[in-house]
């Protein structure tokens, strides 16, 4: 067990490798319960939100959920997180357990209509548990009567899960594959987490720790906050222009100066295959023509493609596929190639 | 965990086997079980020349990259080139096809700071 944002979590259960291929191959159970949750109401809620976030809030319906990002006066990256339209006024937003405070702080003291939007910090109500893999959807069927296969990817449905009411069932991940968020009230999760596995065992379930999970993400390219994202990065240079709407009626906070970094040619997120198999590791350096171009902010050897990757943030001009690049793996040169797109992608 | 009583041990979770005044190393399985799933191996180039005390390769995992350390003076004259694309070979059967590298005995007196399964095994519990 390793400490991780304050909650004592396994780095892995059979394994690093073992978790990842199951998640991969059919199904896995995560426990996601350190992950921070904010609801938001008020008349203003949505306007609020609209302010503080960089995504288009106004462009989800009820049932639907959001990847966002919320940005300070700088453009650097306060964290990144998913918004649930829990209703026309209620939103339910789910933040990174090591940024839980900080962005609850942020949104009290950034507020634009104090009264008009509330927000509570719910982190310790909610137990959270991810279940994902091609075999997601039928494990987690057997536990409800909520119809999971018409909820389209980045949707949800409240309901009761394996008996117990109050529950979001979600269809978001952090792995690449299909599969499901439950929300539970953190009173019930224990026997919830029990209930899954048996509902998995057909499928071989097994309970997936952070090790795999930072697999798992890294070979499709999600951003990590504290590795691809921090309170420096823009929203753009870490290739989130798709959630950054800065033609937003009223801009939201950071907005200016994300537009104005955008003309300053920062350095970008690029994805690297490392020839050979060391492996990159956050902070080591990107090298060209001799020279420091950049820095790794994660690398593994992503277990379902078999080679080395890195995500790193590298010199504009240097950022595009097909580029040849050096990384400084404790004092040995090893070379890598800027490739684009995740690493891996599910075939069905 | 096994630690077989015919091998030889040092403070840093290696193992050595010696046969004719070559010595075997590897990594026991307590540190192969610390690293977790191996990924990458470094190995040496045969000739190579170590002083006791020098890392000779590194092994690395998903998690962690480690140093492995030759005991004595040596010269390198086989690595286990089986291991590149198969490192989990070395958490699978780190006593056996999971060895790293063969060194030729420089100087034997270094043999003598190794340890015997009870002083490992003594090393560990603390």
């Amino acid at each position: 067990m390793v400490p991780f944002a304050g909650w004592e979590m396994p780095v892995q259960y059979a394994g690093v490798g073992v978790e990842h291929a199951q998640v991969r191959r059919s199904v896995g159970l995560f426990d996601v319960s350190h992950m921070g949750e904010v609801r938001v109401t008020g008349s203003k809620a949505e306007a609020a939100l609209q302010q503080l976030l960089t995504n288009d809030i106004s462009a989800i319906k009820v049932g639907q959920a959001q990847y966002n990002a919320m940005c300070h006066p700088t453009g650097g990256v306060v964290d990144d997180l998913v918004v649930y339209r829990l209703g026309a006024s209620e939103f339910l937003v789910c933040v990174n357990a090591a940024n839980r405070s900080k962005d609850f702080d942020w949104m009290i003291a950034n507020n634009p209509f104090p009264g008009e939007a509330v927000f509570v910090d719910e982190g310790d109500q909610w137990a959270q548990i991810a279940v994902q893999g091609r075999n997601a959807r039928a494990t987690l069927q057997k536990l409800t009567s909520v119809n999971l296969e018409p909820i389209a990817n980045y949707h949800f449905s409240p309901g009761v899960f394996a008996g117990v009411e109050g529950c979001i069932i979600a269809r978001t991940g952090y792995t690449g594959e299909d599969g499901f968020e439950v929300f539970i009230p953190a009173d019930r999760a224990v026997p919830v987490w029990d209930a899954v596995l048996a509902a998995g065992a057909e499928y071989g379930i097994q309970p997936i720790g952070l090790g795999a999970r930072d697999t798992l993400r890294l070979e499709v390219r999600y951003c990590l906050y504290g590795h691809e994202l921090n309170d420096e990065t823009s929203p753009l240079q870490a290739g989130l222009g798709w959630i950054t709407k800065l033609k937003k009626p009223g801009g939201f906070i950071g907005s200016e100066a994300i537009l104005a970094r955008k003309e300053q040619n920062e350095p970008k997120l690029v994805g690297m295959v490392i020839d050979g198999g060391r492996i990159a590791r956050d902070g080591m350096e990107v090298l060209h023509d001799g020279a420091k171009v950049g820095v790794v902010t994660s690398g593994t050897r992503a277990p379902s493609v078999e080679k080395s990757v890195a995500l790193a943030y590298v010199r504009a001009d240097l950022a595009n596929p097909g580029q040849r690049l050096i990384i400084d793996v404790r004092g040995r040169e090893a070379e890598a190639e800027v490739v684009a797109g995740p690493f891996y992608k599910r075939d069905y | 965990m096994k630690f077989p009583a015919d091998l030889k041990y040092t403070a840093h979770d290696e193992w050595a086997r010696v046969e004719d005044g070559v010595l075997t190393l590897g990594i026991t399985d307590f540190a192969q079980d610390a690293l977790g799933d191996l990924v990458h191996v470094e190995l040496p180039k045969v000739g190579a020349r170590f002083k006791a005390g020098d890392a000779v390769c590194e092994v690395e995992s998903v998690k962690a990259v480690a140093s492995v350390y030759s005991p004595v003076d040596g010269e390198v004259v086989e690595v286990n080139g089986a291991l590149d694309g198969s490192e989990e070979t070395i958490n699978q059967d780190p006593y056996g096809d999971g060895w790293l590298v063969r060194l030729k005995v420089n100087d034997a007196a270094g043999l003598s700071s190794l340890l015997d399964l009870a002083a490992y095994q003594a090393k560990l519990a603390k």
